[in-house]
């Protein structure tokens, strides 16, 4: 890339006249290359009062233009300004007359209020605004070389403020900005009225003007105003968007002690009864976790617990929902005491977790490490008498497929299997799993003879399970359906 | 816009002098201007507008590429693409003639239309007298239906949209794909002879086809064999590289096909359509609910849930107050406390609501709850349904009749309406709309499905008087989704032009599909 610079000048203003228009006129490039020697004289040339000529230039260029050219002279480098202003102006020169319909150019906001690039009729906004030639109102809309000529003097703050002045015409700017429908102009208007009305006046006008307040509000949220978001929201009495607001923030907080301290400032906010339930129990998770997150770290690297060394920890616990940080208990502190924070026990009880989660949960994680005494202890409860019976809150088709995608052996799958109470089901999933005694058992009781044949021929030959069903089906005590 | 102001000021403080520029597709926004200048940075970058709105994807399909659009609008009330969308109308328009007939429902689309009928009136004179090319224009809001944006797609352009994410028309297809060790970028449309004959095929009916069309290429390969030299000599010069691109197109899509069942199976997608469907259909909506809070215990993932969640509470015009506590509180449990924020956002977009408290439905069922087991509860909860809810999908649904009546078998190998897209299911809400306005040609008799939609005042006809327009562009139909629309949508349009003799052409804000639906919804990233 060995351009001289004023290849790259030329590249720049070529490239920038294709931003343009897809069909390049050689006459307009040059044209652009002359005007921009001659930008300058140009100025001068439109500081006179009475070129009507002008009129259609100048049309690009307005007040607020004049208010950013004035605050790039407080911020940026004067040739950076004076670059932009060039540009500017050759725009003013050469595009917009093509057929193509051109992007609005958004320097000037009676063109953006039409929203496309031919001059001339101002219509409904300037129209209204500009009866007179009084200078309170706005005038720079209605004379354009008026604005020219604010736009290319010095300016100072004060002029600014100067021109439009009357609240109502700015309220009226408003109104025909959301009657236009876009978002862009009515921003641009906001923008606007923003930086020259109070706080507490822009606030109270937009109360009753719902699309203007809706595009406020998401304009403060893009450029991450915060502090006028929340108090728009304190002001407009929208106690739940103001909570939701401020915990949103939580979301940037990265180190985890910063988080939960903020989130901590999150649970006396106005949020609806369930959702402060529900901040509540971010906080109290974020906390556990952290000092579980500590602990276990500390026991992995001393390398003397068992369960860390067979199975190390892949990613740390921190800001993981509520059931993975379930399974991680499970998985790594199982038998623990309710007493100490990192027992699954402990969590159950501090978070209110439901029976059906929690073996759910539970059932996955011992699975996993093919615990199967575990998996057995979940579902076995003893009646008064002392016997043992298995019960589980999710059914047991649920427990033998993930007993089944944790590659539990046949003999554990069998007996789940077995303990479905749906038939049908369960003679589905013993032929998946090839649960074979299960298969042949449910036929039998079904009296389903055809069924068991063709169980039959999917049995390897001459195995223990093929005489099982010889057996059966010679067998003369069964009354057979088919 | 502060990333390249950090950019540049980084630049600035290592002494480091460059020329930026700043080019903003398709349209720079007032607010973009302002955080320049107050970063310091206005004067340094010159910036520049490339007006790129329209992307032709195929020959029948203009996106716009704006997937913000859909968040923007229907989330944050925000309308900076309103003057987009019009800039397009109008681009299109003077490209093809002043549209004669034009429709809409939809607040976004009310105002689209406006804007455009301003721009149209400032440039007056400009399209006068040309001859019409295109004879009507639909324009649809994508909250008019959010069924149909929700549901799980099983036509093959949908399917391979879910499951692999389309981008820009093409796609990616990894290794498991492409049996080769390297993943291929593939543009997807009607070039792709193999694909534009299964695309709009119902996912049964792409294998027997691939298949099909994979012995007719053996069987030309064959040929060769009793060849003599010059007909070898012809056949290599002439067929083979047609055969060999086909060929090389059938092996990536009977791929894909694989891909799709391997996956699906693994999902139990047989389980999640036939609760889909019920959601539809409005039966058994208490064990609809039990799956998905299934769904959501078993950790499945965030996005499905959300989804099936949203598809229940549109379809039964909220989620009872009981139900949306228990499920939201089990989605935080599952996926992260963090989600409470796209609760909240679902809420004001009216994907996921509670119905009002205080309903008859919801004070019985409690109480006769405590009553009864689960079972039975849920029977009756289903019972009180259907007497006392005032579901206005249900009535839409019933009143346009979406939900096909079936002695039998629904063919899908020959489908005989819109709703094979949906295995038979369901007719898309949107593309029925657009059948019965254009077969009155008008919103006569459809007042009540109107007000229905909460459209009333928000559904309009723009007929401009227009005796050049001839049969040929009366028949030619431009349909444009404000927020996107799905592959499924585009299928059940193609054939409802194949069977009425229409064309349609498809303008889209971007292409959707369920997923990028709950995403852009989602506060959290995933």
């Amino acid at each position: 890339m060995n351009r001289t610079k004023g290849d790259e000048e030329e590249y720049w203003n070529s490239s920038k006249f294709k931003a343009f228009t897809f069909d390049d006129e050689d006459d307009e490039l040059s044209q652009l290359k002359e005007s921009k020697r001659a930008v300058n004289s140009l100025r001068d040339f439109v500081d006179d009062d009475d070129d009507d000529d002008d009129l259609e230039r100048v049309s690009w260029s307005g007040e607020p233009v004049g208010s950013i050219s004035w605050s790039i002279k407080e911020t940026a480098s004067n040739s950076g300004s004076n670059h932009e202003r060039e540009q500017l102006k050759n725009r003013n020169n050469f595009s917009s007359y093509t057929q193509l319909p051109k992007p609005a150019s958004t320097y000037s906001l009676s063109s953006i209020f039409r929203g496309r690039t031919r001059p001339g009729s101002f219509q409904s906004l300037s129209d209204a605004l500009s009866d007179t030639p009084a200078k309170s109102y706005a005038p720079e809309l209605g004379r354009p070389k008026g604005e020219y000529r604010d736009y290319s003097n010095d300016w100072s703050p004060s002029d600014t403020v100067r021109r439009l002045r009357k609240g109502k015409d700015k309220l009226q700017l408003l109104e025909e900005a959301v009657s236009m429908h876009d978002g862009n102009v009515i921003t641009a208007v906001l923008i606007f009225l923003k930086r020259t009305l109070s706080k507490e006046i822009l606030f109270r006008e937009l109360e009753v003007r719902q699309v203007a307040l809706r595009h406020l509000i998401h304009f403060l949220k893009e450029i991450g105003d915060q502090k006028l978001l929340l108090d728009l929201f304190r002001f407009l009495d929208r106690t739940e968007e103001l909570a939701l607001t401020h915990y949103r923030e939580h979301l940037n907080i990265q180190d985890p002690e910063k988080r939960k301290e903020f989130l901590k400032t999150c649970i006396g906010l106005p949020f609806s009864a369930e959702d402060s339930a529900h901040i509540q129990d971010h906080y109290t998770l974020l906390e556990r976790q952290i000092i579980i997150e500590a602990n276990d770290r500390h026991l992995e690297s001393a390398g003397q617990t068992e369960i860390f060394r067979k199975h190390p920890r892949k990613a740390s616990i921190l800001n993981m929902p509520l059931v993975t940080t379930l399974f991680y208990s499970c998985f790594y502190h199982y038998t623990e005491a309710e007493g100490t924070f990192s027992s699954p026990v402990n969590l159950k009880k501090t978070f209110k977790i439901p029976e059906k989660q929690y073996v759910l949960t539970a059932l996955a994680a011992r699975a996993k490490l093919r615990a199967w005494h575990d998996v057995d202890a979940l579902f076995t409860t003893k009646n008064w008498l002392g016997y043992t019976k298995k019960r589980a809150p999710i059914g047991f088709h649920r427990v033998v497929e993930i007993l089944h995608k944790n590659s539990a052996p046949v003999q554990i799958l069998q007996e789940y299997v077995n303990l479905v109470e749906d038939v049908d089901t369960k003679l589905n999933l013993a032929t998946k799993f090839r649960c074979h005694d299960v298969v042949i058992d449910t036929c039998r009781d079904l009296k389903d003879r055809q069924q068991l044949l063709a169980y039959r021929s999917k049995v390897d030959k001459g195995s223990a399970e093929e005489e099982k069903i010889d057996a059966v089906l010679s067998s003369s005590q069964i009354r057979w359906k088919n | 816009m502060r990333y390249i102001a950090n950019l540049v000021n980084a630049d600035k403080m290592a002494g480091r002098t460059r020329k930026y520029k700043v080019i903003f597709s398709p349209q720079k926004f007032y607010a973009c201007e302002m955080v320049l200048e107050e970063e310091g940075i206005y004067g340094d970058v010159s910036c520049d507008e490339w007006a790129f709105s329209l992307l032709p994807l195929d020959v029948d399909l203009l996106s716009m590429e704006l997937p913000e659009f859909f968040r923007d609008y229907f989330l944050e009330g925000d309308q900076c693409w309103i003057n987009t969308v019009a800039q397009a109308l109008h681009l299109l328009s003077t490209l093809y003639g002043p549209f004669p007939n034009c429709y809409g429902i939809g607040r976004c689309a009310k105002m689209s239309h406006e804007l455009w009928r301003k721009l149209e009136e400032e440039e007056d004179g400009e399209t006068k007298g040309r001859r019409p090319e295109i004879g009507h224009v639909f324009l649809l809001d994508r909250d008019v239906d959010f069924v149909t944006a929700l549901c799980s797609q099983v036509v093959y352009e949908g399917l391979v949209d879910d499951t692999f994410r389309v981008k820009c028309g093409s796609v990616d297809f990894g290794p498991e794909v492409t049996s080769s060790d390297k993943s291929l970028k593939v543009l997807l449309n009607a070039e792709d002879k193999v694909f534009n004959e299964i695309r709009n095929e119902h996912f049964s009916n792409v294998f027997g086809f691939l298949s099909q069309k994979a012995r007719n290429l053996q069987a030309q390969y064959d040929r060769r064999r009793g060849m003599d030299i010059k007909q070898m000599k012809n056949f290599v010069s002439q067929e083979l590289k047609g055969l060999k691109q086909e060929h090389r197109l059938l092996s990536l899509h009977i791929g894909a096909c694989e891909s799709i069942m391997k996956k699906k199976t693994k999902q139990d997608f047989q389980e999640l359509i036939k609760t889909e469907h019920a959601l539809l259909e409005g039966f058994s909506i208490r064990e609809s609910t039990n799956y998905i809070e299934e769904h959501i215990d078993r950790q499945v993932s965030p996005i499905e849930s959300l989804r099936l969640m949203c598809l229940l509470s549109i379809t039964e015009n909220g989620l009872i107050p009981k139900d949306y506590r228990s499920l939201k509180t089990q989605y935080l449990q599952s996926y992260g406390p963090e989600h409470l924020l796209t609760f909240s956002n679902l809420r004001r977009a009216g994907l996921l609501t509670e119905q009002a408290p205080g309903d008859t439905l919801t004070a019985m069922e409690s109480k006769v709850s405590k009553l009864v087991t689960d079972k039975a509860a849920g029977k009756i909860t289903d019972a009180f349904s259907s007497l006392a809810k005032r579901s206005n999908f249900r009535a839409i649904s019933k009143k346009l009749n979406l939900i096909p009546r079936v002695d039998g078998e629904y063919d899908l190998k020959v489908p005989r309406d819109m709703a094979y897209v949906f295995s038979g299911a369901y007719v898309p809400l949107s593309c029925r709309i657009i059948e019965q306005v254009l077969e009155r040609q008008s919103w006569q008799g459809l007042d009540e499905v109107v007000r229905l939609l909460n459209c009333s005042e928000l559904a309009f006809t723009d007929m401009t008087k227009e005796d050049k327009a001839s049969s040929e562009s009366l028949r030619l139909i431009l349909v444009v989704f404000l927020g996107g629309c799905t592959f499924s949508e585009i299928s059940a349009l193609r054939f409802l032009g194949r069977e009425k003799g229409y064309r349609f052409i498809f303008l889209t804000t971007a292409v959707t599909n369920s997923v990028r639906l709950m995403e852009a919804m989602s506060e959290v990233k995933a």
